[in-house]
């Protein structure tokens, strides 16, 4: 059953078609990977589905309900939330505090209750604590639950911003690039962990830049280019795609030219 | 139990205030004593705005000029008894709130400072300019709370001095008490996370511009009573307490104390308005030495007083 879909979405900067006409579709416990060189829009896409930017054009579609433009403090109410490609984490918080925050929509009450501390809260805060301990301990963050986030590792806090997204229990949970300067171990848990989280039911969207990961867990994968879909299907089939790989190649190539382009700078100048 | 439980914070206080008047040499430290905790409560207020929100505003002496002139008109005016005219300042401060915050929380960092500064010069012009309800500059009367005299008649015979110690060290503790509730719980975690990275909070459910809503109201309302508590134990008021020059007081006390932390904003608002009566012996330097004082202070701790303090003690203790 489709849980998320993406119609002819597309937005511009300036005179720069960021995104232009892309759209697919994601069903419950599925893993949709979006791939594409750098600057492709993959990012920019994400943040037009999670209401982060408004959308020239197109639409999102939530369960079947139009959910274009809205805000994404609502479409977390509906079951959608994501993580950052660059980290978003509440930095002079500690760990715990970061996940429990992710609690808010179950834990919020009465504004007045939380002034006056009243015993309602107290429950739902201690429910939330054990709660929100439990997800540390799946991703070996339990000991680092009283340190203040910003001092942990790049790759602890890449694994603190999925539970956060997790505490809210999503039903569309979007990645943007999780395993991105992780090691190759980290990189494997992370992976493991997102098959895990589909196998639950969660429809994923991921952005990822690990050609071997993004091929093994992916059941749909959606290729942009300069803001366009060049392509999209299961892994293998892409994998084989004439245009896809001229894309991947195509920059390879660029980047090698520049390369030598550089060294043969670097050589003239040796000689004079 | 560390150091930032709420309880433990609250008994130091508590201590604090029950114990300093041992060493006071005459009752005009009282007087003192209690501006300190007006002050203090305001800026606790600060700390709820700034520290866990982080939103600046310039004009909160705009909301202690409303809840100062509802003390001295609601009696007047409306035959008010002079705490239900507070109650009154205190919610006329957060309907104010409300709706100006609406528009111009959307604005950030410098923006958002022009625009409140605005709202503080307003409320600071209609009360020097509106002679015939505020009688201007001059300033007017404010009626006498009542409670002292009830007091004496159940034999409890305090001084002015006393009573407003009493008093505004009590409300203080409340103030903090609400302050340190709220530091823990749902809404102010929503506030310190939307401090921390705006679009997070937003991606996790969090409204943002309603939680920034709730701390501007909540930081005008502390504002508005601390205004309410210096007009009725002063019983004059002048439209300087809405003055750009204490909003600025207002947020210079929440700075150096430790914007983040709410027993260091009353330590601010302590050193702040003890210095110039300490300082009032090198009368022409008086101004200079405050100046060099913050300036010391935002160089070598940052963060303000008691945080770095703080800090540098936990540091040495591992
Ligand atoms: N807010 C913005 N304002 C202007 N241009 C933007 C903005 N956001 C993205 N862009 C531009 O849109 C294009 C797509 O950027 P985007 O970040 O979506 O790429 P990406 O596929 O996520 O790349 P990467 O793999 O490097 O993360 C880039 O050219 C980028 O400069
Ligand atoms: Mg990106």
């Amino acid at each position: 059953m489709t849980l998320l879909q993406v119609e002819g979405l597309g937005i511009s900067f300036g005179g720069l078609r960021a995104v232009n006409d892309v759209g697919f579709s994601a069903s419950a416990g599925e893993i949709v990977s979006v791939i594409g060189p750098n600057g492709a829009g993959k990012t920019t896409l994400f943040n037009m589905i999670s209401g982060v930017y408004l959308p020239d054009r197109g639409r999102v579609m939530l369960d079947g309900q139009d959910v274009t433009r809205f805000e994404p403090h609502l479409l977390a109410r509906m079951g959608m939330t994501r993580t950052f490609q660059n980290l978003q984490i509440f930095q002079d918080m500690t760990v715990l505090e970061n996940v429990i925050v992710g609690f808010h929509l179950a834990e919020r009450g009465h504004l007045l209750a939380d002034l006056l501390a009243l015993p309602g809260t107290k429950r739902r805060s201690a429910e939330v604590r054990e709660k929100a301990m439990a997800l540390l301990t799946r991703v070996r963050l339990d000991k680092a639950a009283e340190q203040v986030a910003g001092n942990l590792s790049y790759g602890a806090l890449k694994r603190l911003e999925i539970v956060r997204a997790l505490a809210m229990s999503p039903r569309v949970l979007l990645l943007d690039e999780p395993a991105a300067g992780c090691n190759a171990v980290e990189t494997e848990e992370i992976d493991a962990f997102i098959a895990e989280l589909a196998a639950t039911g969660i429809g994923i969207l991921l952005v990822e830049h690990d050609m071997k990961m993004v091929m093994r867990i992916s059941n749909h994968i959606v290729v942009l280019d300069h803001g366009e879909k060049i392509a999209e299907g299961k892994p293998d089939e892409v994998s084989r795609n004439p245009e896809v790989i001229s894309a991947y190649l195509g920059t390879v190539d660029a980047e090698q030219d520049e390369q030598d382009e550089e060294d043969e700078k670097e050589a003239t100048h040796a000689v004079g | 139990m560390t150091f930032n439980s709420k309880w433990v914070q609250l008994a130091v206080l508590l201590a604090l205030i029950a114990i300093l008047p041992v060493f006071f040499p005459s009752g005009y430290y009282f007087r003192v004593g209690a501006l300190i905790f007006v002050n203090a409560l305001s800026v606790v207020g600060l700390v709820i705005l700034i520290g866990y929100a982080g939103q600046i505003s310039l004009g909160h002496a705009g909301f202690a000029g409303i809840g100062a002139y509802a003390c001295a008109l609601g009696p007047e005016a409306l035959g008010l008894h002079p705490a239900l005219a507070m109650l009154l300042g205190a919610l006329v401060s957060a309907i104010m709130a409300a709706l100006i915050g609406k528009p111009i929380l959307r604005l950030k960092g410098y923006y958002l400072a022009v625009a409140t500064l605005g709202f503080g010069i307003l409320v600071s012009m209609v009360l020097t300019n509106e002679r015939s309800l505020t009688r201007g500059p001059d300033g007017m009367e404010v009626a006498e709370l009542g409670l002292r005299d009830f007091l004496k008649g159940v034999g409890l015979k305090l001084s002015s001095g006393e009573f407003w110690y009493l008093v505004c060290g009590l409300v203080l503790i409340v103030g903090v008490w609400i302050a340190l509730n709220l530091f823990n719980s749902s809404t102010g975690r929503a506030m310190r996370a939307l401090h921390g990275s705006e679009v997070a909070a937003r991606t996790v459910g969090i409204d943002v511009a309603q939680v920034k809503l709730q701390a501007f109201v909540i930081s005008a309302v502390y504002a508005s009573v601390a205004g309410s508590l210096l007009s009725l134990q002063n019983r004059f008021i002048t439209p300087d307490v809405a003055g750009f020059m204490h909003s600025i007081e207002m947020v210079t006390m929440a700075v150096l104390g430790g914007v983040n932390s709410v027993l260091g904003a009353t330590l601010g608002a302590a050193i702040l308005t003890l210095l110039p009566q300490v300082l009032t012996v090198f009368a022409e330097y008086e101004q200079l030495i405050m100046g060099l004082v913050m300036i010391l202070v935002m160089i070598f701790l940052p963060r303000g007083l008691l945080p770095s303090i703080a800090a540098k003690l936990r540091g040495r203790g591992e």
